[in-house]
Protein backbone atom coordinates (compact mmCIF):
# COMPACT_ATOMS: atom_id res chain seq x y z
CA UNK A 1 0.00 0.00 0.00
CA UNK A 2 1.14 3.53 -0.68
CA UNK A 3 1.65 5.46 2.53
CA UNK A 4 0.78 9.10 2.90
CA UNK A 5 3.74 11.29 1.97
CA UNK A 6 6.25 11.36 4.77
CA UNK A 7 9.69 12.80 5.34
CA UNK A 8 12.38 10.36 6.40
CA UNK A 9 15.42 11.20 8.49
CA UNK A 10 18.05 8.83 9.82
CA UNK A 11 19.90 10.66 12.61
CA UNK A 12 23.49 9.77 13.43
CA UNK A 13 23.12 10.16 17.20
CA UNK A 14 20.49 10.07 19.93
CA UNK A 15 21.04 13.79 20.50
CA UNK A 16 20.22 14.49 16.87
CA UNK A 17 17.14 12.25 17.07
CA UNK A 18 15.89 14.17 20.10
CA UNK A 19 16.42 17.49 18.33
CA UNK A 20 14.47 16.30 15.30
CA UNK A 21 11.60 14.99 17.45
CA UNK A 22 11.47 18.19 19.51
CA UNK A 23 11.66 20.53 16.50
CA UNK A 24 8.96 18.83 14.41
CA UNK A 25 5.44 18.46 15.78
CA UNK A 26 4.54 15.80 13.26
CA UNK A 27 7.70 13.75 13.81
CA UNK A 28 7.51 10.23 15.10
CA UNK A 29 10.27 7.85 16.14
CA UNK A 30 10.52 4.78 13.92
CA UNK A 31 11.80 1.73 15.80
CA UNK A 32 11.28 -1.72 14.27
CA UNK A 33 8.25 -0.51 12.35
CA UNK A 34 6.32 -3.73 12.82
CA UNK A 35 3.38 -1.78 14.24
CA UNK A 36 3.96 1.77 13.02
CA UNK A 37 4.30 0.99 9.31
CA UNK A 38 1.04 -0.97 9.43
CA UNK A 39 -0.92 1.71 11.26
CA UNK A 40 0.44 4.21 8.72
CA UNK A 41 -0.98 2.03 5.94
CA UNK A 42 -4.36 2.17 7.66
CA UNK A 43 -3.90 5.96 8.16
CA UNK A 44 -4.46 5.37 11.88
CA UNK A 45 -1.17 7.25 12.26
CA UNK A 46 -0.01 9.87 9.77
CA UNK A 47 3.30 11.31 10.91
CA UNK A 48 4.85 14.04 8.74
CA UNK A 49 8.34 12.85 9.55
CA UNK A 50 9.84 9.52 10.52
CA UNK A 51 12.97 9.66 12.66
CA UNK A 52 14.56 6.27 12.08
CA UNK A 53 16.27 5.01 15.24
CA UNK A 54 17.87 2.05 13.45
CA UNK A 55 21.62 2.40 13.31
CA UNK A 56 22.04 4.16 16.66
CA UNK A 57 24.42 1.92 18.62
CA UNK A 58 23.62 3.87 21.81
CA UNK A 59 20.14 2.34 21.77
CA UNK A 60 21.34 -1.21 21.16
CA UNK A 61 22.80 -3.91 23.31
CA UNK A 62 22.18 -5.85 26.49
CA UNK A 63 24.46 -5.40 29.49
CA UNK A 64 24.53 -7.37 32.71
CA UNK A 65 25.82 -5.36 35.68
CA UNK A 66 27.69 -6.95 38.58
CA UNK A 67 24.58 -6.64 40.80
CA UNK A 68 22.61 -8.69 38.26
CA UNK A 69 20.69 -5.78 36.74
CA UNK A 70 20.08 -6.06 33.02
CA UNK A 71 20.28 -2.89 30.94
CA UNK A 72 18.53 -3.44 27.63
CA UNK A 73 18.77 -0.85 24.86
CA UNK A 74 15.35 0.20 23.62
CA UNK A 75 16.20 -0.78 20.02
CA UNK A 76 17.07 -4.36 20.97
CA UNK A 77 15.03 -6.75 18.83
CA UNK A 78 13.06 -9.70 20.21
CA UNK A 79 15.44 -12.05 18.38
CA UNK A 80 18.48 -10.39 19.97
CA UNK A 81 16.89 -10.71 23.39
CA UNK A 82 16.08 -14.39 22.80
CA UNK A 83 19.69 -15.13 21.80
CA UNK A 84 21.44 -13.02 24.40
CA UNK A 85 23.51 -14.87 27.01
CA UNK A 86 23.21 -11.85 29.34
CA UNK A 87 19.41 -11.83 29.11
CA UNK A 88 19.37 -15.33 30.63
CA UNK A 89 19.75 -13.50 33.95
CA UNK A 90 15.97 -13.08 33.65
CA UNK A 91 14.93 -16.10 31.55
CA UNK A 92 11.27 -15.07 31.23
CA UNK A 93 12.27 -12.18 28.93
CA UNK A 94 13.55 -14.38 26.11
CA UNK A 95 10.79 -16.92 26.69
CA UNK A 96 8.03 -14.36 26.22
CA UNK A 97 9.76 -12.72 23.25
CA UNK A 98 9.84 -16.15 21.56
CA UNK A 99 6.02 -16.17 21.60
CA UNK A 100 5.62 -12.80 19.87
CA UNK A 101 4.31 -13.06 16.30
CA UNK A 102 6.80 -14.84 14.00
CA UNK A 103 10.47 -14.97 12.99
CA UNK A 104 10.26 -12.03 10.60
CA UNK A 105 8.52 -9.75 13.10
CA UNK A 106 10.87 -10.81 15.91
CA UNK A 107 13.86 -9.97 13.69
CA UNK A 108 12.71 -6.34 13.32
CA UNK A 109 10.42 -5.62 16.26
CA UNK A 110 12.03 -4.02 19.29
CA UNK A 111 11.41 -4.15 23.02
CA UNK A 112 11.25 -0.35 23.10
CA UNK A 113 8.77 -0.16 20.24
CA UNK A 114 6.57 -2.74 21.93
CA UNK A 115 6.30 -0.94 25.24
CA UNK A 116 6.07 2.54 23.68
CA UNK A 117 3.13 1.52 21.50
CA UNK A 118 1.42 0.24 24.68
CA UNK A 119 -1.19 -1.77 22.86
CA UNK A 120 -3.11 -3.28 25.82
CA UNK A 121 -2.94 -6.71 24.13
CA UNK A 122 0.88 -6.66 23.85
CA UNK A 123 2.80 -9.10 26.04
CA UNK A 124 5.58 -6.81 27.17
CA UNK A 125 3.65 -4.15 29.14
CA UNK A 126 2.40 -6.63 31.80
CA UNK A 127 5.76 -8.41 31.74
CA UNK A 128 7.67 -5.18 32.36
CA UNK A 129 5.39 -4.37 35.30
CA UNK A 130 5.73 -7.87 36.75
CA UNK A 131 9.53 -7.96 36.61
CA UNK A 132 9.83 -4.49 38.09
CA UNK A 133 11.45 -2.85 35.07
CA UNK A 134 12.65 0.75 35.12
CA UNK A 135 12.42 2.79 31.94
CA UNK A 136 14.98 5.47 31.11
CA UNK A 137 13.32 8.33 29.24
CA UNK A 138 15.60 10.92 27.65
CA UNK A 139 14.63 14.42 26.60
CA UNK A 140 16.09 17.89 26.24
CA UNK A 141 15.96 18.29 30.04
CA UNK A 142 17.97 15.12 30.56
CA UNK A 143 17.18 11.56 31.54
CA UNK A 144 14.59 10.39 34.03
CA UNK A 145 13.89 6.95 35.43
CA UNK A 146 10.28 5.82 35.30
CA UNK A 147 9.12 2.62 37.03
CA UNK A 148 7.13 0.37 34.65
CA UNK A 149 4.03 0.77 36.83
CA UNK A 150 4.06 4.51 36.12
CA UNK A 151 5.22 4.22 32.51
CA UNK A 152 2.00 2.95 30.93
CA UNK A 153 -0.58 5.74 31.01
CA UNK A 154 -3.34 4.73 28.62
CA UNK A 155 -4.11 2.93 25.37
CA UNK A 156 -1.16 3.76 23.08
CA UNK A 157 0.05 6.29 25.68
CA UNK A 158 3.16 6.15 27.84
CA UNK A 159 5.29 8.46 29.97
CA UNK A 160 7.42 9.22 26.89
CA UNK A 161 6.34 12.74 26.02
CA UNK A 162 6.77 14.81 22.85
CA UNK A 163 10.43 15.27 22.02
CA UNK A 164 11.47 12.39 24.26
CA UNK A 165 12.77 8.88 23.67
CA UNK A 166 12.80 5.68 25.66
CA UNK A 167 16.48 4.74 25.59
CA UNK A 168 16.92 1.88 28.05
CA UNK A 169 15.01 -0.64 30.13
CA UNK A 170 16.61 -1.88 33.37
CA UNK A 171 15.47 -5.16 34.87
CA UNK A 172 16.72 -6.85 38.04
CA UNK A 173 17.88 -10.47 37.77
CA UNK A 174 15.49 -13.19 38.89
CA UNK A 175 14.10 -16.58 38.02
CA UNK A 176 10.76 -17.00 39.76
CA UNK A 177 8.64 -15.66 36.91
CA UNK A 178 5.76 -17.00 34.88
CA UNK A 179 3.77 -15.91 31.86
CA UNK A 180 0.58 -17.22 30.27
CA UNK A 181 -1.67 -16.01 27.48
CA UNK A 182 -4.64 -17.07 25.39
CA UNK A 183 -4.21 -15.97 21.80
CA UNK A 184 -6.06 -16.41 18.52
CA UNK A 185 -3.99 -19.07 16.81
CA UNK A 186 -0.59 -20.03 18.18
CA UNK A 187 0.89 -16.55 18.51
CA UNK A 188 -1.84 -14.27 17.24
CA UNK A 189 -3.90 -11.48 18.77
CA UNK A 190 -4.05 -11.80 22.51
CA UNK A 191 -7.35 -12.21 24.40
CA UNK A 192 -5.89 -12.47 27.89
CA UNK A 193 -2.36 -12.46 29.27
CA UNK A 194 -0.67 -12.35 32.64
CA UNK A 195 2.89 -12.09 33.94
CA UNK A 196 3.72 -13.29 37.46
CA UNK A 197 6.60 -13.02 39.87
CA UNK A 198 7.02 -14.72 43.22
CA UNK A 199 8.99 -12.96 45.92
CA UNK A 200 7.45 -14.22 49.12
CA UNK A 201 3.96 -13.36 47.88
CA UNK A 202 2.69 -13.70 44.32
CA UNK A 203 2.36 -10.60 42.17
CA UNK A 204 0.60 -10.82 38.81
CA UNK A 205 0.33 -8.10 36.14
CA UNK A 206 -2.71 -8.56 33.89
CA UNK A 207 -2.87 -7.42 30.28
CA UNK A 208 -5.88 -7.06 27.95
CA UNK A 209 -8.30 -6.10 30.74
CA UNK A 210 -7.69 -2.36 30.95
CA UNK A 211 -5.79 0.43 29.18
CA UNK A 212 -2.73 -0.29 31.31
CA UNK A 213 -1.51 -3.43 33.11
CA UNK A 214 -3.39 -4.16 36.34
CA UNK A 215 -1.51 -5.65 39.30
CA UNK A 216 -3.07 -8.17 41.68
CA UNK A 217 -1.34 -9.95 44.56
CA UNK A 218 -1.99 -13.00 46.72
CA UNK A 219 -0.19 -15.08 49.30
CA UNK A 220 -0.02 -18.08 46.97
CA UNK A 221 -1.04 -19.02 43.40
CA UNK A 222 -4.26 -20.52 44.82
CA UNK A 223 -5.43 -17.07 45.80
CA UNK A 224 -4.80 -15.37 42.46
CA UNK A 225 -8.11 -16.24 40.76
CA UNK A 226 -10.04 -14.67 43.65
CA UNK A 227 -7.74 -11.65 43.58
CA UNK A 228 -8.54 -11.19 39.87
CA UNK A 229 -12.28 -11.53 40.49
CA UNK A 230 -12.24 -8.99 43.28
CA UNK A 231 -10.08 -6.46 41.43
CA UNK A 232 -13.13 -4.67 40.04
CA UNK A 233 -12.09 -5.28 36.45
CA UNK A 234 -14.29 -4.23 33.55
CA UNK A 235 -12.52 -5.75 30.55
CA UNK A 236 -13.53 -4.81 27.00
CA UNK A 237 -15.93 -6.92 24.95
CA UNK A 238 -15.22 -7.57 21.31
CA UNK A 239 -15.96 -10.05 18.54
CA UNK A 240 -13.45 -12.52 20.02
CA UNK A 241 -14.45 -12.47 23.67
CA UNK A 242 -17.20 -10.95 25.79
CA UNK A 243 -16.16 -9.06 28.91
CA UNK A 244 -17.37 -11.93 31.07
CA UNK A 245 -15.43 -14.53 29.09
CA UNK A 246 -12.29 -12.37 29.02
CA UNK A 247 -12.50 -12.01 32.78
CA UNK A 248 -12.77 -15.79 33.12
CA UNK A 249 -9.76 -16.27 30.81
CA UNK A 250 -7.85 -13.76 32.90
CA UNK A 251 -8.40 -15.80 36.08
CA UNK A 252 -7.08 -18.84 34.17
CA UNK A 253 -3.94 -17.24 32.70
CA UNK A 254 -3.19 -15.40 35.95
CA UNK A 255 -3.31 -18.69 37.86
CA UNK A 256 -1.16 -20.47 35.25
CA UNK A 257 1.43 -17.68 35.32
CA UNK A 258 1.47 -17.67 39.12
CA UNK A 259 1.87 -21.46 39.29
CA UNK A 260 4.71 -21.35 36.78
CA UNK A 261 6.46 -18.61 38.76
CA UNK A 262 6.06 -20.50 42.04
CA UNK A 263 7.41 -23.72 40.51
CA UNK A 264 10.77 -22.25 39.43
CA UNK B 1 15.92 10.17 -1.68
CA UNK B 2 18.88 8.44 -3.22
CA UNK B 3 18.92 4.77 -2.37
CA UNK B 4 21.58 2.25 -3.27
CA UNK B 5 20.96 -1.42 -2.59
CA UNK B 6 22.51 -4.67 -3.71
CA UNK B 7 19.89 -7.23 -4.67
CA UNK B 8 21.06 -10.76 -5.41
CA UNK B 9 24.54 -9.43 -6.10
CA UNK B 10 23.55 -6.59 -8.43
CA UNK B 11 23.79 -3.00 -7.18
CA UNK B 12 20.94 -0.65 -8.01
CA UNK B 13 20.87 3.12 -7.40
CA UNK B 14 17.47 4.80 -7.57
CA UNK B 15 15.66 7.92 -6.44
CA UNK B 16 12.94 6.68 -4.08
CA UNK B 17 10.09 8.38 -2.25
CA UNK B 18 10.46 7.74 1.52
CA UNK B 19 6.89 6.45 1.69
CA UNK B 20 7.60 3.54 -0.67
CA UNK B 21 7.66 0.12 0.97
CA UNK B 22 10.58 -2.16 0.17
CA UNK B 23 8.30 -4.73 -1.48
CA UNK B 24 7.01 -2.13 -3.97
CA UNK B 25 10.53 -0.90 -4.62
CA UNK B 26 11.62 -4.45 -5.46
CA UNK B 27 8.61 -5.19 -7.63
CA UNK B 28 7.83 -1.87 -9.31
CA UNK B 29 11.19 -0.07 -9.47
CA UNK B 30 13.53 -3.02 -9.93
CA UNK B 31 11.05 -5.28 -11.72
CA UNK B 32 11.89 -8.14 -9.35
CA UNK B 33 8.38 -9.55 -9.11
CA UNK B 34 9.29 -12.84 -7.47
CA UNK B 35 8.48 -11.50 -4.01
CA UNK B 36 4.72 -11.21 -3.67
CA UNK B 37 2.30 -8.85 -1.97
CA UNK B 38 -0.24 -11.00 -0.17
CA UNK B 39 -1.96 -9.27 2.71
CA UNK B 40 0.02 -6.01 2.91
CA UNK B 41 -0.55 -6.09 6.68
CA UNK B 42 2.50 -8.02 7.82
CA UNK B 43 0.62 -11.25 8.39
CA UNK B 44 1.09 -13.50 5.37
CA UNK B 45 4.84 -13.50 4.73
CA UNK B 46 4.59 -13.69 0.91
CA UNK B 47 6.90 -10.65 0.73
CA UNK B 48 9.64 -12.20 2.92
CA UNK B 49 13.19 -11.36 1.85
CA UNK B 50 16.60 -11.37 3.50
CA UNK B 51 18.10 -7.96 4.31
CA UNK B 52 21.77 -8.28 5.27
CA UNK B 53 21.05 -11.92 5.98
CA UNK B 54 18.07 -11.21 8.25
CA UNK B 55 14.63 -12.51 7.30
CA UNK B 56 12.07 -9.68 7.18
CA UNK B 57 8.67 -8.95 5.70
CA UNK B 58 9.37 -6.35 3.03
CA UNK B 59 5.91 -4.77 3.41
CA UNK B 60 6.92 -3.55 6.87
CA UNK B 61 10.15 -1.85 5.87
CA UNK B 62 10.59 1.34 3.86
CA UNK B 63 12.80 1.09 0.80
CA UNK B 64 14.89 3.99 2.11
CA UNK B 65 15.62 1.96 5.25
CA UNK B 66 17.34 -0.63 3.08
CA UNK B 67 19.84 1.94 1.77
CA UNK B 68 23.27 0.33 1.68
CA UNK B 69 21.90 -3.12 2.44
CA UNK B 70 22.41 -6.40 0.66
CA UNK B 71 19.06 -7.99 -0.16
CA UNK B 72 18.31 -11.55 -1.21
CA UNK B 73 15.06 -12.43 -2.93
CA UNK B 74 13.69 -15.64 -4.41
CA UNK B 75 15.19 -14.70 -7.79
CA UNK B 76 18.65 -15.04 -6.28
CA UNK B 77 18.27 -18.59 -5.00
CA UNK B 78 18.97 -20.59 -8.16
CA UNK B 79 22.19 -20.10 -10.08
CA UNK B 80 22.47 -20.58 -13.85
CA UNK B 81 19.04 -22.18 -13.94
CA UNK B 82 20.05 -24.75 -11.34
CA UNK B 83 17.53 -25.04 -8.52
CA UNK B 84 18.80 -25.03 -4.94
CA UNK B 85 18.30 -28.32 -3.04
CA UNK B 86 15.42 -26.61 -1.21
CA UNK B 87 13.71 -25.55 -4.44
CA UNK B 88 14.28 -29.01 -5.88
CA UNK B 89 12.73 -30.52 -2.77
CA UNK B 90 9.67 -28.24 -3.09
CA UNK B 91 9.32 -29.56 -6.63
CA UNK B 92 9.67 -33.21 -5.62
CA UNK B 93 7.35 -32.97 -2.62
CA UNK B 94 4.66 -31.01 -4.45
CA UNK B 95 5.17 -28.31 -1.83
CA UNK B 96 3.21 -25.74 -3.76
CA UNK B 97 -0.32 -25.59 -5.04
CA UNK B 98 -1.19 -22.12 -6.35
CA UNK B 99 2.38 -21.00 -5.67
CA UNK B 100 1.55 -17.57 -4.33
CA UNK B 101 3.16 -18.10 -0.91
CA UNK B 102 6.12 -20.05 -2.33
CA UNK B 103 8.65 -17.18 -2.68
CA UNK B 104 8.15 -16.27 0.97
CA UNK B 105 8.18 -19.90 2.10
CA UNK B 106 11.46 -20.46 0.24
CA UNK B 107 13.10 -17.42 1.82
CA UNK B 108 11.96 -18.36 5.34
CA UNK B 109 13.11 -21.95 4.87
CA UNK B 110 16.41 -20.73 3.38
CA UNK B 111 16.99 -18.55 6.45
CA UNK B 112 16.18 -21.49 8.72
CA UNK B 113 18.50 -23.95 6.94
CA UNK B 114 21.41 -21.51 7.04
CA UNK B 115 21.17 -21.30 10.82
CA UNK B 116 20.04 -24.82 11.46
CA UNK B 117 20.94 -27.25 8.67
CA UNK B 118 19.05 -30.16 10.26
CA UNK B 119 15.87 -28.70 11.75
CA UNK B 120 13.30 -30.83 13.51
CA UNK B 121 9.70 -30.83 12.31
CA UNK B 122 8.77 -28.59 15.22
CA UNK B 123 11.59 -26.17 14.38
CA UNK B 124 10.46 -26.07 10.74
CA UNK B 125 6.88 -25.28 11.72
CA UNK B 126 8.01 -22.50 14.07
CA UNK B 127 10.32 -21.07 11.40
CA UNK B 128 7.48 -20.97 8.88
CA UNK B 129 4.94 -19.55 11.31
CA UNK B 130 5.07 -16.14 9.65
CA UNK B 131 4.20 -17.57 6.24
CA UNK B 132 0.60 -18.35 5.42
CA UNK B 133 -0.35 -20.80 2.66
CA UNK B 134 -3.80 -19.90 1.49
CA UNK B 135 -4.13 -23.36 -0.12
CA UNK B 136 -3.33 -24.80 3.34
CA UNK B 137 -0.68 -26.99 1.75
CA UNK B 138 1.52 -26.93 4.82
CA UNK B 139 2.09 -30.66 5.10
CA UNK B 140 4.12 -30.97 1.92
CA UNK B 141 5.96 -27.72 2.57
CA UNK B 142 7.17 -29.04 5.92
CA UNK B 143 8.04 -32.39 4.31
CA UNK B 144 10.07 -30.61 1.62
CA UNK B 145 12.09 -28.64 4.16
CA UNK B 146 12.56 -31.71 6.33
CA UNK B 147 13.92 -33.70 3.39
CA UNK B 148 16.60 -31.08 2.68
CA UNK B 149 17.60 -31.00 6.32
CA UNK B 150 18.50 -34.65 6.48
Amino acid sequence: MLLREVEYVKPGSVAEALELLAANDGARALAGGQTLINVMKARAASPDMLVDLNGLPELKGIELASDGTLAIGAMTTYTELMRSAEAKARPILGEVCATIADVQVRNRGTIGGNVCSNDPTNHLPPLMVAVGATMTVLGAAGAREVPAEEFFLGVYMTAVGPGELLTKISIPAGKKDGFAAVTLGADGTCLANAAATVNGSVRVALGCVDAVPVVVTAGSPDGIADAVRSAGLDPPSDVHASAEYRLHLTTVVATRAAEEAASR
Amino acid sequence: MDVSVTVNGTTYARDVEPRKLLIHFLRDDLDLTGSHVGCDTGNCGACSVLVDGVLVKSCMLLAVQANGASIETVEGLSENGELTPLQQSFNEHHALQCGYCTPGMLMSATALLRENPSPSEDEIKKALQGNICRCTGYWNIVEAVKAVGK
